[in-house]
């Protein structure tokens, strides 16, 4: 028997079918908790810079006297620091990926102001 | 007397997961001596501490290594609440015994997957990793990351997992369980690896514990180690002994692993019918001023970082002695006198991270 010990477990494989996801044709697993992407409401946001300071691979930049805070997607390693940082709670960290992109640098702007946020994304 | 070659091994080769040189030195098929080098993914990560906040470094600590990130966190962290006798909650010390297990269910099936793979055995390491992702797949949905898990911080842990949630995980590891017995089956049985491992790459007692082996390296030529015994966190409440084989062989280091899987499962289980309820962190206040020696047993051995403070934010010296260091001298042991082919599976038994040994 010791030639055939992976026989039991053959035969339960090919009654399960495949383990593997065939994505992108069917969306990835993803739970509530997972660690997704930074998310900022910017009108919320006083521009104080804790976030910036905090985050360990230097992908947010906080400009004050123009109001502009940027994150550099690339840069950014999900790991929360920020969103804890953040005195007024207006970061979180939503549970989906970024899209694959073909080329870089994929930085995000937010222009805190009187208007609604602007979104400007250069790639 | 035949004629003495040189042939080099790596650091890029179809069979090594991480890259590490070897000059073997060859007499026909036979390895004479084997020089080793290391030096390809130097990342200046014990540096950057000197520029972090201390709590921050706990992000840095952790990406030390992309397979026992966890482990690394929770030696950090030790280190520092003993500098500043923080009194972590039980049932933080519990949640990190629960994820430290976790890391080395994972861990070690990754690792079962690739020795596997480096003697030619597909189907097992395809196995191995499907067994690995149901492990994956617990630890993103309790922490938010697959293999960094991010969830241990200075003082305690950042998430809690409920009771329901730690049943199911029971629940869940049960049947898992029966998976890993079948796989460790494989592994104990079958003819083919028998014939790859059984008395190749020995190494003895005395030569494991006088070159300073870790881990199941160690524990594989039957030297009882395991700093899981010296009781952090919450170790010291739940019942186990190392897992020791006395072959000193490949099978022997393979067994250790593979038997350790179930030792793991058994752990998860004990500490998840005695984990405590109450607060999983408690408020750091002030900066760390002393020093510490914090060891902790991560999959592949004894690893230690040692933290030196002086009162500031920034720490002046984090220093991180991780398992592959200390298994290297091992390694160059059981390489003398082997056979060329044996060299994958050898390289392979003593479960290199070369990412985490140059940090």
């Amino acid at each position: 028997m010791k030639l055939f010990s992976m026989t039991k477990t053959i035969f339960k494989t090919l009654g399960r079918g495949p383990s593997t996801i065939r994505y992108p044709k069917e969306p990835a697993k993803r739970y509530e908790g997972t660690r997704g992407q930074v998310e900022i409401k910017i009108e919320d946001c006083i521009f104080c810079g804790l976030c910036s300071m905090h985050c360990p691979s230097d992908a947010i930049t906080v400009d004050k006297p123009v109001k502009i805070w940027t994150i550099d997607r690339f840069r950014c390693i999900s790991c929360n620091s920020c969103v804890e940082a953040c005195p007024k709670n207006c970061l979180c960290l939503n549970n989906v990926y970024h899209e694959p992109v073909l080329n870089g640098p994929l930085t995000e702007s937010f222009t805190g102001s009187a208007e609604p946020a602007e979104v400007s994304s250069e790639n | 007397m035949s004629r003495r070659i040189v042939v080099p091994f790596g650091p890029q080769h179809p069979v090594l997961p991480e890259p590490i040189h070897l000059d073997l030195v060859l007499e026909d098929e036979h390895v004479i001596e084997a020089i080793p080098s290391i030096g390809y993914v130097h990342r200046g990560l014990e540096k950057l501490v000197e520029k972090r906040d201390f709590k921050d470094f706990v992000y840095i600590a952790e990406r030390i290594c992309g397979i026992c990130s966890f482990i690394h966190s929770v030696g950090y962290c030790q280190g520092i609440e003993n500098i500043m006798d923080i009194e972590v909650p039980k049932r933080a010390q519990y949640l990190r015994t629960i994820w430290s297990e976790y890391s080395r269910l994972h861990s070690h099936l990754l690792w079962l997957g690739l020795f596997a793979d480096s003697m030619g055995f597909e189907n097992l390491f395809m196995n191995s990793w499907r067994i690995r992702e149901k492990i994956l797949d617990a630890m993103e949905e309790t922490t938010g990351g697959r293999v960094i898990q991010g969830s241990c911080k200075v003082g305690g842990v950042r998430r809690d997992i409920s009771d329901s949630k730690l049943k199911d995980m029971v629940k869940d590891l049960d049947i898992l369980s029966s998976d890993i017995e079948d796989l460790c089956h494989v592994f104990f049985d079958d003819d083919t690896v028998i014939h790859r491992t059984k008395g190749v790459g020995v190494i003895s007692k005395e030569a494991a514990y006088s070159l300073g082996a870790v881990g199941p390296t160690a524990r594989g030529s039957g030297v009882s180690t395991d700093i899981r015994k010296t009781g952090y966190v919450a170790y010291a409440d739940l019942d186990f002994s190392p897992v020791v084989e006395t072959g000193g062989d490949c099978y022997a280091r393979c067994a250790v692993r593979a038997r350790e899987l179930l030792q793991s499962v058994d752990i998860i289980k004990q500490a998840v019918d005695a984990v405590p309820s109450g607060d999983i962190d408690v408020k750091v206040k002030g900066n760390p001023d002393g020093e510490y020696f914090s060891r902790v047993e991560q999959p592949r051995g004894e690893c230690l970082h040692y933290i030196k403070a002086n009162g500031k934010k920034n720490i002046l010296r984090e220093r991180v002695r991780t398992p592959t260091t200390a298994n290297i001298p091992a390694l160059v042991k059981m390489l003398g006198g082997c056979e060329m082919a044996d060299v994958p599976v050898i390289v392979l038994s003593i479960d290199p991270c070369i990412g985490c040994a140059e940090r």
